[in-house]
């Protein structure tokens, strides 16, 4: 089964995170980095490259889909990618899409058994999908504009 | 560069920048996320450690003594720093190292090279590196607008036959201007550019510890 990485600045926030991701996909592989190696709010390679480890493991070769929050995570991420065997890397989907709504929708799809690119694929998607309802009523500063 | 010149500035770096912490920090709590000082000077404080304590493998056998010092310095605030300045300067360093080992393991395109033109190369290698991870370039607000003439200044005083101390002098100063420079820019990179217009009537963070450790080089040259 893919497994998800999870990257983000704090150690807090990512791990609610894994839990609300856990009790929409329980069985799903999820692994965080959240915050620096001394706990405060920051990114960090060396632990982003760990939990890529972790994540790659616990999928049993399958691979991995991440998703990141804001900022030099990005930047991190793309520091520890660079340390990891071509052949692990090659198993690693980077998601562009919304940490949250992004990791939840890539665990449910992940937990039916979808390939990497197809988890990667719908968590992508989760960057255009609306979150308000059409029937939401006016509020000041107009409608947000449809992607 | 010489490898005892190498840790002196690297040194003096940490000492500048722990002196600096607040200000950097300060800076930052204006345009960006207010850690950019206490990340730095973690960062320092543990590359300054690795140093005395050997870095990676003790003060290694070999040619390339500063491509190791330069490789485990930017190991260390990769390892630390933990913002986006960390894996910024981290891999500037990691570059820097990279170049001084020349294109490939067993050449050894670097021997009879003078340490000014080392420094030339491994210099650009880090502002190069820099460029391409932050994917940014210089009137964006951010260490490029320090970095970028420094080098620029760097090689055209090396070019001119310069030594050292003077070479290094001369980047320090480009630095300092280019980061005063960043004061009426709009930020278009990182968490400043939230702020759009705000960000102006700013000193970028970045650019102020980038000129930072340049003139600590140029002290450090100056020294020996």
């Amino acid at each position: 089964m893919i497994a998800l990485a999870l990257v983000g600045h704090s150690e807090e926030l990512l791990r609610a995170l894994g839990a609300m991701v856990a009790q929409a996909a329980p069985l799903v592989p999820v692994v965080t980095a959240g915050g620096t190696a001394t706990g405060s709010l920051g990114t960090s390679s060396p632990g982003i490259l760990a939990a890529l480890r972790v994540a790659l493991q616990a999928s049993a070769g399958e691979g991995v889909v991440v998703l990141f929050d804001l900022g030099s995570a990005a930047l991190a991420l793309e520091v520890a990618l660079e340390e990891l065997a071509d052949l692990d890397r090659e198993r690693i989907a980077v998601s562009d899409g919304p940490l949250v709504e992004g990791a939840v929708r890539a665990a449910v799809e992940a937990a039916g058994g979808a390939p990497l690119a197809q988890v990667c694929a719908v968590a992508d998607g989760e960057r255009a999908t609306p979150k308000l309802p059409p029937n939401w009523p006016d509020r000041p500063g107009g409608r947000p504009v449809a992607r | 560069m010489s490898d005892d010149l190498l840790v002196r500035w690297l040194t003096l770096a940490g000492a500048r920048v722990a002196a600096a912490r607040e200000r950097l920090t300060d800076l930052d709590a204006a345009i960006g996320d207010g850690d950019h000082g206490i990340n730095l000077d973690r960062g320092f404080r543990e590359l300054v450690r690795r140093l005395e304590a050997g870095l990676p493998g003790g003060v290694v056998a070999g040619r390339e003594v500063s491509a190791v010092v330069l490789e485990g310095a930017g190991r260390a605030l990769i390892g630390t720093v933990g913002g986006a300045s960390g894996a910024l300067y981290g891999r500037g360093f990691q570059r820097a190292g990279a170049a001084l080992l020349g294109p490939s393991a067993d050449a050894a395109p670097l021997d009879g090279r003078s340490r000014e033109e080392r420094a030339v190369i491994a210099f650009g290698a880090a502002v190069d590196a820099i460029a391409a991870l932050g994917r940014a370039t210089t009137g964006e607000k951010t260490m490029l607008d320090a970095l970028v003439p420094a080098r620029a200044a760097l090689e055209a005083a090396v070019a001119q036959g310069a030594t050292l101390p003077v070479a290094a002098r001369q980047a320090a100063e480009a630095a300092e201007v280019g980061a005063e420079a960043t004061f009426p820019l709009i930020a278009t990179k990182g968490r400043a550019s939230y702020l759009g217009e705000r960000s102006i009537g700013h000193l970028d963070p970045g650019a102020v510890s980038s000129a930072i450790l340049l003139r600590a080089l140029a002290d450090a040259a100056a020294e020996g």
